[in-house]
């Protein structure tokens, strides 16, 4: 009954009641996973239940799913974009250099809205108009991105942003609760509304299922996908600007490697890499499940390596998990 | 005011284990190590070091963290989770100088010593940061090395970096101001192998040619040194021509063995991550204040002077010969 919501090439329908369908579904799964790993993190260490300190712990993830809700829509198309922390490198170092020469805040976030959206461009281009392969293009991108970083910059550092530019990064909009997090729960509605609940959202999962009879049935495939690289390089801009704020500095070597735990989250979240099937809510959930469990081992003082691992595990459990549940039941 | 500390410290020890009761002054003063990443021998050697100053000290518990990989991010992370922990003190090497200077800040307002070791942070995100060395003290070292081993004095020469290399430049400007104190030694010219390995070997065979009677080279660079014994063993003029200058003993071994070079310097990790641990306690236990001109002790490596920007210099440049090579080519 539950077998049609996980394999990768179906398209979601009405068939079983919705009760039904969230008993059975990942994001259940995952939620009971987070559950776990909080109430263990709360026995574990007598500092995690703390409002301050939870508060910290959400700057983990909040930058990372900014940009996995957009990559979700793109993997969900087929299609996937490397190039994100990268981006996020280009789009500090373009806000870093506006900055010395004494833009304000207002224009500072504009540049890094405009870089991002124009990397996407970029991106997006090379796909849909020269029908090149996402994976080859935001492999190259990746290393184009970052490389005029490092030609800008080279080992010096961008850090005389104005003092108000720290807020996106580090204000808190009312006592616990970050401008980061409230930005983060914002764009969480607001692609869970495009996805789930718009024309636009359904051609994502028509085209990630079957590409050709997507075409056929009137769908234009190429600028749904262009928008989704928008979309992708003005969430890497988004996140460029809250992470830029929060450190008070741009190097190029700026969220090295953001890319595959930006990835790691949307697969955790149960979006299928093969295109096709995935939801906002189990994005959302993968988040705070992977924030949670790197500041909870964090409190214990775990390695980093342990905590790498741990996720990795993690990982292949969740994926392998209701592939073996259907072994079982057939 | 220290020793009372460690003296109450011990009998409230006493007096919790008789009644089996927890004593607020027992809580050991708890502080963390961030390096750059883990599984880097120079920081584990580092964090041996800060064991090592831990158990001299007592009732101290360090914690030894950092991230998986050398990125900022990964730090701030670690220093979240340490800040959130309630540590006493953090004492980092860090990834990047300016953008650790947030959650540093936060560190201090909740009450955390800060300092930075072996790689600084930005003055405003710490309160005191410990140089391995200084740059005069590099520079003596370097010529004293040389020196040692020429009694009756010699010619020596220069491999040095890139004429732009803004260390290199500084150590040898401080050599040649304390040239004078090491009599009938002369510095016959000085060469610049880019930091590239095959260049400074050519310049090093190059300069046995142009001084047949060349007594030692001095390389202040770690990829030259090496290039520099390689020149030597191969132009079979070990034991005539000294190399020595600053190289990393995993690299250096090899030379030490064949006799190319007889000893080098770099910093000792261990006094390293010795010191910051001593000095972070210093702070957190406010035994000492840092401010320009304090003068604070780390045990047995003596006493940290800070400067105006509060930093100081831990110590001269650790000598390695083949008495030590073997011990400390495994570490870094």
């Amino acid at each position: 009954m539950s077998d049609t919501s996980v394999t990768p090439r179906s398209i979601p329908d009405r068939l079983q009641s919705p009760a039904a369908r969230l008993l059975a579904s990942w994001e259940l799964l995952l939620l009971v996973v987070a559950v776990a790993i909080f109430i263990a993190n709360s026995l574990a260490s007598p500092y995690f239940l703390n409002a301050w300190n939870l508060s910290d712990a959400t700057f983990n993830f909040t930058e990372k799913a900014m940009i996995a809700f957009a990559m979700a829509l793109l993997i969900i198309s087929g299609e996937i974009d490397l190039s994100v922390a990268s981006i996020i490198a280009l789009a500090s170092t373009a806000m870093g250099a506006a900055a010395s020469v004494g833009f304000g805040t207002p224009t500072l976030v504009l540049i890094g809205l405009a870089t991002g959206l124009a990397c996407g461009a970029f991106n997006g281009v090379l796909v849909t108009r020269m029908g090149l392969p996402s994976i080859v293009v935001t492999i190259g991108t990746m290393s184009l991105f970052r490389g005029i970083s490092f030609i800008v910059l080279g080992d010096g550092a961008y850090r005389d942003y104005p003092s108000d530019f720290s807020y996106f990064g580090q204000g808190y909009v009312f006592w616990v609760i970050s401008f980061e997090f409230v930005l983060f729960a914002a764009l969480a509605v607001a692609y869970y509304v495009l996805l789930h609940r718009t024309n636009f959202g359904r051609t994502v999962y028509a085209i990630g299922n079957n590409v050709t009879a997507a075409q056929f049935s009137g769908i234009r495939v190429e600028r749904v996908k262009f928008i989704l690289f928008l979309l992708t390089g003005l969430m890497s801009g988004v996140a460029a600007i809250c992470l830029t704020s929060r450190l008070g500095s741009t190097r190029p070597s700026i969220g090295t490697g953001w890319e595959l735990e930006v990835v790691t989250m949307v697969v955790l979240g149960g979006v299928s890499i093969l295109g096709g099937a995935g939801s906002i809510p189990g994005v959302v959930i993968a988040a705070f499940v992977m924030g949670l469990v790197t500041f909870g081992l964090g409190l214990l003082n775990v390695p980093g390596i342990v905590m790498s691992i741990f996720i990795g595990l993690m990982l292949i459990g969740v994926i392998a998990l209701p592939r073996v549940w259907k072994a079982w039941r057939a | 005011m220290k020793l009372t500390r460690r003296l109450f410290g011990g009998a409230a020890m006493a007096a919790a284990l008789m009644t089996g009761s927890v004593a607020q002054a027992q809580d050991p003063v708890r502080i963390a190590l961030v390096v750059k990443a883990l599984g880097i021998g120079f920081f584990e050697a580092a964090a041996k070091g800060a064991e090592e100053a831990a158990a001299e000290l007592g009732n101290v518990e360090v914690i030894y963290t950092g991230p998986t990989d050398t990125t900022a991010e990964g730090q701030i992370e670690v220093i979240n989770a340490l800040i959130a922990q309630q540590v006493d003190a953090i004492a980092v090497s860090a990834n990047d100088t300016d953008a650790l200077v947030p959650a540093l800040k936060k560190a201090m307002q909740r009450g955390i010593s800060v300092i930075s070791w072996d790689s600084g942070v930005a003055p405003e995100g710490r309160q005191l940061h410990l140089n391995p060395s200084s740059n005069p003290l590099i520079g003596n070292m370097i010529i004293k090395l040389a020196a040692d081993e020429l009694p009756e004095g010699g010619k020596v020469a220069v491999l040095s970096a890139t004429t732009t290399s803004t260390n290199q430049n500084i150590w040898i400007e401080e050599m040649n101001k304390v040239l004078g104190n090491y009599e009938g030694i002369e510095v016959v010219g000085t060469v610049y192998g880019d930091d590239l390995a095959d260049k400074s070997y050519r310049e090093a065979t190059g300069l046995m040619q142009t001084y047949p009677d060349l007594d030692a080279i001095i390389a202040p660079t770690s990829v030259g040194i090496v290039a520099a014994a390689r020149a030597v063993e191969d132009a079979g003029k070990v034991g005539e021509v000294n190399v020595t200058g600053l190289g990393l003993p995993s690299e250096m071994a090899g030379a030490i063995e064949s006799g190319a070079s007889k000893s080098f310097a770099i910093w000792n990790p261990i006094d390293l991550g010795y010191s910051a641990t001593m000095l972070a306690y210093q702070l957190a236990t406010d035994a000492a204040e840092a401010e320009p001109g304090a003068e604070i002790p780390m045990g047995r490596m003596g006493t940290l002077t800070l400067d105006e920007n509060t930093e100081g210099a831990m110590a001269d440049p650790f000598v390695y010969d083949e008495s030590n090579i073997d011990e400390f080519k495994g570490i870094f």
